[in-house]
């Protein structure tokens, strides 16, 4: 299992994120998940990744709150502790 | 023996014994190390993995009873660390408890609806995170013919395997572009223990007169967990001699 610092885990959501589909200069901490045309789905693979990376399980309501990569990443890290 | 075109494992619930048993050896038989859930047939399912050993492939039994959860974490858990992840899962496992609406308990109600669908319903939530990160998932809901047409007697039942086909379209829908598909097999009459009590007068109202094999089941499943079956999604395929055409 990684060691969830904040630089490892916003690289990591970063790579997971842009592998949907966007470019990984697009995915800044302060985009939104909707202009980077990440959804539901997106999100749901992603809380796997940091589960399988981190051991932190996120569930879905923690999913719904989430509007950018920051918050993505702020969670995780959160969680990680 | 082939390999599977990649590394995981199967999970057939309810695969000791019938139309679960014959799935078994199908998909033991393309590669996939399986996964058979049990709960009453320890013996029979000891003796299925032998038989699937003996021709070259692998299998593991897997005990409990699949209403609870924590079955189902202990099969996903032991599956994952010997196989890695469960790409294919068929939903097989299933009890019955009929009798007229009027005369069903409570309790036929729900155990009826706690296996046959709910924990179906668990086992997919399980399955398909794992399968969405792998781009590649198969999910077989073993529902059946009494889900689509009447059958006095099974309300508890056909309300599952109904719920089986709504549940199968919607999932179905949610991960389709993610490679994983998510169908179900509606069969008829097949022989197996649950059939053996039916009349034989039964047989004249099915078109093709007599009743189906486990195998016959097993081959459709077969097909649909196999990359060829690659954009088959969300249908229900019916195994039935035509007694529902």
């Amino acid at each position: 299992m990684a060691t969830a610092t904040p630089e490892a885990v916003e690289a990591r959501v970063v790579e997971a994120l842009a592998s949907f589909g966007p470019d990984a200069d697009q995915v800044t901490r302060d985009a939104t998940f909707e202009e980077l045309d990440i959804d539901s789905l997106d999100l749901v693979e992603l809380a796997q990744i940091v589960e399988d990376d981190y051991g932190v399980e996120l569930k879905g309501d923690d999913m719904k709150s989430l509007k950018t990569v920051g918050d993505a990443i702020d969670l995780v890290v959160a969680r990680a502790q | 023996m082939p390999e599977p075109a990649r590394p995981g494992a199967a999970l057939v619930t309810g695969g000791a014994r019938g139309i679960g048993a014959a799935i078994v050896r199908r998909l033991a038989a393309d590669g996939w190390p399986v996964g058979i859930g049990y709960h009453s047939g320890a013996a029979a399912a000891e003796a299925l993995v032998a038989e699937v050993e003996a021709a070259g492939g692998r299998a593991v039994a897997l005990g409990g009873d699949i209403a609870a959860p924590e079955t189902l974490e202990g099969h996903f858990g032991t599956l994952e660390e010997r196989y890695g992840p469960v790409l294919v899962l068929v939903n097989n496992a299933g009890v019955n408890a009929d009798n007229l609406s009027p005369q069903i308990k409570d309790e036929d109600w729900t155990r009826v609806i706690d296996t046959n669908l709910t924990a179906a319903f668990r086992a997919t939530r399980r399955a398909i995170p794992p399968m969405l990160r792998a781009r590649h998932g198969r999910v077989v809901n073993i529902s059946s013919v009494v889900g689509l047409r009447a059958n006095p007697g099974q309300a508890n039942y056909a309300a599952s395997k109904a719920g089986m086909i709504g549940m199968t379209k919607t999932i179905a829908a949610e991960v389709a572009r993610r490679g994983v598909t998510v169908n179900a097999v509606a069969p008829g009459f097949i022989a197996s223990d649950m059939t053996a009590a039916l009349p034989a007068e039964l047989l004249a109202h099915i078109p093709a007169r007599r009743m189906g094999t486990p195998e016959e089941v097993a081959a459709v499943v077969r097909f649909l967990a196999s990359d060829e079956a690659s954009y088959v999604t969300g249908a229900t395929f019916t195994v039935d001699g035509g007694i529902s055409a």
